[in-house]
């Protein structure tokens, strides 16, 4: 594929050739640069979501890990991976925590195949 | 598997652990220094509270040669602690009030004078620590006693397990370790260790098996006294979660893994200053194989000495100097600190 020189010129200029850096992870509290009011009511909120609750700290682990994947967010994807183990889950576990995800998923675009039926039957003699 | 002394990996010299310790490369030079934080905390110099404890490593030598070994222990590690350096513990113990003995090695029991070396600590009333790999009792018939031979002198094992399942404990021990591990355990179990009312103290130790901190201690002994009662009909008393401290074949697997710069910034991510204060060096001393003092036993490992021009052999131990001494630091100490902290007895917080 060919690029212009105009966008070999910004390449040249931003090295970064993908959209997500694993290193920006550790980053994510400088989002307070730009915003720190807010930034640091999510954070305070952030805290105190994944503190021991009616749920174990470990329970809501596995939670954000399942969510991560259904997000497609690699940052938290790498941070619940990290996180599951420290909090005392295994390998099984995590993947089916995942399994719901995707069961979910699945089923949230099959469930839809009853109103394409109920479509299809308006329509239909 | 080979040690990496007798694989000539440049990591068995101490001073160059060291290096990667201090200097590495950027992000591990720019790591704030382990003294800033205890200074911060007036915590440094960091001095003893009391001694309660004396480490013993009677050797390096060992059946297994598992990945994260802070003491790269193998079967091709030949250093042993003599009679000789043993008696002068004893002469020792016999003249202090210091009431508990740990003895770990490699595997300790491998020293040929190690069963003479339990009874005398035992003539001397002082509580025993064994730490026990566990297939050492299965490996060879003239083991298969330690059971009785432990009860016999109201030892209390510590003993690793990983994991209640043979994948997570094979990738760390080596390959056969976790069934081996578990025929110990119903040994050791039948000769009452473990068992409720028994007297006998079996405890066991969880380390990460990779480049992560151990889950909090409490909801992980819960796990494994359910898994292992449960799958096969095996009790213990307490469990204790270690953290992996960036020292010798860990330091290797860090390094080799890609996983050594994140596991710094964690550890001092999670420094933690409660952990600071309880930290296990403040109340013992770590005796090698010859008879050199240590502040604890991963210093041993990197060869810090007691320091600051007090007497460092066993031959010369002061009690009064050696508890107004200013411990040996540097960065691997960051594993003590982080999270609950940890010890050779597990959580500090």
């Amino acid at each position: 594929m060919q690029i212009d020189r105009d966008t070999a010129s910004a390449l040249k200029l931003n090295p970064m050739k993908t959209y997500y850096d694993p290193a920006d992870l550790k980053k994510f509290g400088n989002i307070s640069d730009f915003q720190p009011e807010l930034a640091k009511k999510f954070f305070d909120y952030y805290g105190e979501v994944f503190k021991d609750g009616a749920l174990t700290a470990r329970e809501k682990s596995l939670i954000a890990l399942a969510v991560a994947h259904t997000v497609q967010c690699p940052y938290c994807i790498d941070a619940y991976a990290s996180d599951c183990l420290e909090k005392g889950s295994n390998e099984e576990q995590m993947m089916e925590a995942i399994h719901v995800a995707a069961a979910i998923r699945g089923g949230a675009s099959l469930v839809h195949g009853v109103q394409m039926m109920n479509k299809v039957k308006e329509l239909s003699m | 598997m080979k040690s990496l002394q007798a694989s000539h990996n440049p990591l068995s010299n101490s001073f160059i652990q060291l290096e990667v310790l201090n200097t590495g490369d950027e992000t591990i030079s720019s790591l704030p220094k382990f003294s800033e934080k205890l200074r911060a905390l007036g915590l440094f110099p960091l001095k003893p509270l009391n001694i309660n404890t004396l480490q013993i490593n009677v050797g390096k030598m060992c059946n297994q040669t598992c990945k994260h070994c802070h003491v790269d222990a193998g079967p091709d590690r030949k250093e042993i602690m003599t009679r000789e350096t043993m008696q002068q513990c004893l002469d020792i113990l016999a003249s202090t009030s210091i009431q508990t003995v740990d003895l770990t090695g490699g595997a300790p029991e491998m020293n040929p004078d190690f069963r003479w070396f339990v009874e005398e600590i035992s003539k001397l009333g002082r509580k025993i620590i064994v730490r026990c790999n566990l297939t050492i009792i299965v490996a060879n018939k003239k083991y298969n006693d330690l059971p009785e031979f432990f009860k016999t002198h109201r030892v209390e094992v510590i003993s690793s397990l990983p994991y209640y399942s043979s994948h997570k404990t094979d990738a760390q021990r080596g390959e056969g370790v976790f069934n081996d591990s578990l025929k110990a355990l119903q040994l050791l179990n039948a000769a009452g260790y473990g068992v409720e009312g028994s007297g006998l103290i079996l405890n066991l130790v969880y380390n990460p098996s990779g480049a992560f901190l151990p889950p909090p201690q409490g909801s992980l002994e819960s796990d494994f006294k359910r898994e292992l009662k449960l799958r096969f009909n095996i009790f213990f008393n307490e469990l204790f979660a270690i953290t992996n401290l960036p020292v010798s074949r860990f330091l290797d697997y860090l390094m080799v893994s890609g996983n050594y710069d994140g596991y710094m910034e964690k550890l001092v991510n999670s420094f933690n200053p409660e952990a600071a204060q309880n930290v296990m060096c403040r109340s013992m001393i770590s005796i090698g194989w010859d008879g050199y003092l240590y502040d604890c036993d991963f210093n041993q490992m990197l060869d810090l000495k007691i320091n600051h021009g007090l007497p460092d052999h066993i031959k010369n131990f002061n009690t009064e100097q050696l508890n107004q001494r200013e411990i040996v630091i540097n960065q691997h100490c960051y594993g003590c600190t982080a999270g609950a902290g940890s010890s050779c007895g597990g959580e500090i917080v």
